[in-house]
């Protein structure tokens, strides 16, 4: 995986150095609360319902052992011995001081790692596909490209104050687990008559609005790959709207102006572009390639021995192909029944990290689903990994399945919160799992928000659950048929609300629709857009 | 509102060495009907592009930051500087301390910020950055660059 050179180091320890004179400059009184809050933000700093919340950057959601440990350890120093991964690949510690936060980003420049841009109207942390490097469908590793992108996008002089937040997705299969199409900017690294390129998608996001990105080029050549990007970003920066804060990300404006004309823009600013040399050196994606090229993988066993059937559960659910026959990715779920989905204690980060150090070439990705990976594990060692899991409550068999949920922070730390996500979500986990119907409904991914910020993508989701207020009263929004994958769609929503037990009752009642009606292999999602939400809405209304 | 940044006096830190423009600035319309004008403000919504026909006349660019947050300026800047625009570039409105380094790359040479900065302070803002990630006109030579000679 990628290392810092001295440079990289530098500017790392020179956002430090920044951010301490900025703390101490709002100490003395010489920068407001209005005037420190976009630079905390711009290092990760946000003041929620009960604390300051920190979240750390993973770059393309790639780590290693030392790094984890780093994250663990903070965890127990500096937060309640807690760390919450995100739906963007990063770490957030819910209880920090501000006293803190310069130490913090101190212990975290010493394992390469940062908080930068990880909010604010800036270009935020890439996110990649968690099976990298690793998956047996992709064209090729996107993240060479995706450090390249991590380094223009970072301290860009020009696009620091955006009209709002600003996600890159960066993605090299057919197979999108990234949510590409749903980020501001999608990048596909895709194969044209035998030259690599960029297809780039732009507009795509979740919030109040939610949108999925139109192509606006299909290829890219690699070249001019940070070109196109920075004329995708100078048109927005320029014509974005400033005027209302819930119009401003880059999905209104390429609404608004349509793809076409935008697209036209982009093309006409990046013609003039070429001419001013902002493409880094190609050399410089080369020297970057080695650092994601394969391990030495080792030829061994390529099957399996599943007479423990709770062990064959998980090697069915929890592990997924890879390009080496004798390995396979293996995903720690966050989500133990009734837990709080993507957090994760000190102690079994550590854990964690431990087992990526001794069975995965000292690697592990983030999910976008808040789970964690083993990318290049041994066949053979999967046993071993599985009882250690087991022991660290870190073993439970239910990637993709309806307790694999995503959820917000939701009213227990969010000051924007309608309705509680955390306490819905380990409801809907205890139940599905007491009552076994998880395993039968197979692949069913579940996404709720306490908001309309959609924090918790329930847009996205095969069911999405979205908390909203009324006359005061935490109430319950159903929606059907959303996927942030390959095959994107938006979820509509089924009708009335309900309460949080109504809500449930919900989910039980179009699940066993989907049991009912399915034919041969399908899933919800399958059935849901082949019969359409009448039929569920009968079962839910009538 | 004061109309801040029209005489050269308020401007608190220049990287020039040229005489400031001495007289004061007019809009980018009027500069466009206005032959003689040598001095022009771009307001957030103006589009720069509009200068370029009449970049060899002009001496001075003021750029208004109503509101430090609106960061159109900073690509109106490096359009004129891209352009070849040689004159001074001068930020005026609501600056502050951490904005400069940022605004210094994108071409800026001149600030007017509403209210005097701290000169130690900024003095370490400029100096923020000892090497860059991205490519502009100030011709600094990039990391890429130096990693590969
Ligand atoms: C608890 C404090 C949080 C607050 C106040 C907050 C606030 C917001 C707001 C206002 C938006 C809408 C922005 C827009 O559409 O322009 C948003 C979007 C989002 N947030 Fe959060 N958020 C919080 C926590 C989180 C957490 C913990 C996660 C990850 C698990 C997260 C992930 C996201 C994502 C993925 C989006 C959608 C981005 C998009 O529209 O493309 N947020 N958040
Ligand atoms: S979706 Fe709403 S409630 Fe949930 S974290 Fe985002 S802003 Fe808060």
């Amino acid at each position: 995986m990628y290392a810092y050179d001295q440079y990289d180091q530098q500017m790392v320890d020179a956002r430090v150095a920044e951010f301490r004179d900025q703390a101490r400059r709002r100490l003395e009184g010489k920068l407001t609360e209005d005037q420190f809050k976009p630079l905390r933000l711009m290092n990760g700093l946000y003041l929620q319902l009960h604390a300051y919340m920190l979240r750390v950057a993973i770059p393309y959601g790639t780590l290693n052992s030392r790094q984890m440990t780093a994250l663990g350890d903070i965890a127990d120093k500096y937060d309640r011995g807690y760390g919450h991964f995100t739906t963007r690949q990063n770490l957030q510690y819910n209880w920090i001081k501000l006293e803190d936060a310069a130490d913090i980003l101190a212990d975290l420049a010493k394992v390469e790692m940062h908080a930068i841009q990880t909010s604010g109207n800036c270009i935020r942390n890439i996110s990649s596909d968690h099976f990298a490097g690793a998956a047996k469908d992709e064209l090729i590793d996107p993240r060479p490209y995706a450090e390249l992108l991590r380094q223009w996008s970072s301290f860009h002089p020009e696009f620091t104050y955006l009209p709002r937040k600003f996600k890159i997705a960066v993605i090299a299969a057919e197979k999108d687990r990234a949510a590409m199409r749903l980020h501001d900017i999608g990048i596909q690294i895709v194969e044209k008559d035998g030259e690599i390129g960029a297809r780039f998608y732009v507009g795509g996001g979740m919030g109040r609005t939610p949108m999925i990105a139109p192509m606006i080029r299909d290829f890219v050549p690699l070249d001019q790959l940070i070109t196109y990007s920075e004329a995708c970003l100078r048109v927005y920066n320029r014509y974005g709207r400033r005027d209302n804060k819930y119009k401003a990300r880059i999905k209104i404006l390429v609404h608004e102006l349509g793809a076409e004309e935008y697209t036209r823009q982009v093309e006409e600013e990046f013609a003039h572009m070429l001419d001013q040399g902002v493409e880094p050196p190609r050399e410089e994606l080369e020297r970057i390639k080695p650092f994601f090229a394969d391990p030495a993988f080792e030829d061994g066993p390529k099957t399996l021995d599943r007479t423990d059937p709770d062990f064959a559960l998980w090697v069915k659910h929890n592990t997924h192909q890879h390009k080496h026959d004798s390995y396979v990715s293996a995903v720690i779920s966050l989500k133990p029944v009734g837990g709080i989905p993507g957090d994760a204690t000190g102690e079994q980060i550590r854990i964690m990290a431990q087992l990526a150090k001794q069975y995965s070439v000292d690697e592990l990705r983030i999910m976008h689903t808040q789970n964690v990976v083993l990318p290049h594990v041994k066949i053979a060692d999967l046993y071993a990994i599985w009882t250690a899991l087991g022991a660290a409550d870190l073993g439970a068999p239910n990637m993709d399945s309806i307790e694999d949920m995503i959820a917000c922070p939701g009213l227990d730390y969010c000051a924007l919160a309608n309705a509680r996500s955390i306490p819905l979500a380990q409801r809907i986990s205890e139940r599905f799992d007491a009552s076994g119907k998880t395993e039968k409904l197979g692949e069913l991914k579940l996404k709720i928000s306490g908001c309309i910020n959609a924090c918790g993508h329930h847009h996205a989701g095969h069911i999405g659950i979205l908390g909203v207020d009324r006359k005061g009263v935490e109430n319950y929004q159903l929606s059907l048929g959303g996927s942030e994958a390959e095959d994107v769609s938006l979820a509509k929503i089924t009708g009335p609300g309900f309460t949080e037990d109504g809500v449930i009752e919900a989910v039980e009642k179009v699940t066993d629709l989907y049991l009912n009606r399915r034919e041969g292999e399908e899933r919800f999602l399958d059935t849901y857009r082949r019969i359409g939400m009448t039929p569920f809405k009968e079962a839910l209304y009538d | 509102m004061t109309d801040f940044g029209t005489s050269p006096d308020e401007v608190q830190f220049r990287f020039r060495d040229d005489e400031p423009a001495d007289h004061g600035t007019v809009t980018v319309d009027a500069c466009c009907d206005q032959t003689n004008a040598t001095a022009v403000r771009i307001e957030p919504g103006d589009d720069a592009r509009t200068l370029l026909p009449f970049l060899d006349r002009l001496a001075l660019v003021e750029v208004n930051f109503p509101s430090f947050g609106d960061g159109r300026g900073y690509s109106s800047a490096r359009i004129l500087r891209e352009a070849g625009f040689t004159g001074e570039l001068r930020a005026v409105g609501d600056l502050g301390i951490d904005q400069l380094s940022h605004m210094r790359r994108c071409g800026f040479d001149a600030f007017a910020p509403d209210k005097l900065l701290d000169e130690e302070d900024a003095a370490r803002a400029f100096a923020t950055w000892d090497n860059v990630y991205q490519s502009t006109t100030d011709d600094r030579k990039t990391i890429q660059e130096l990693r590969h000679g």
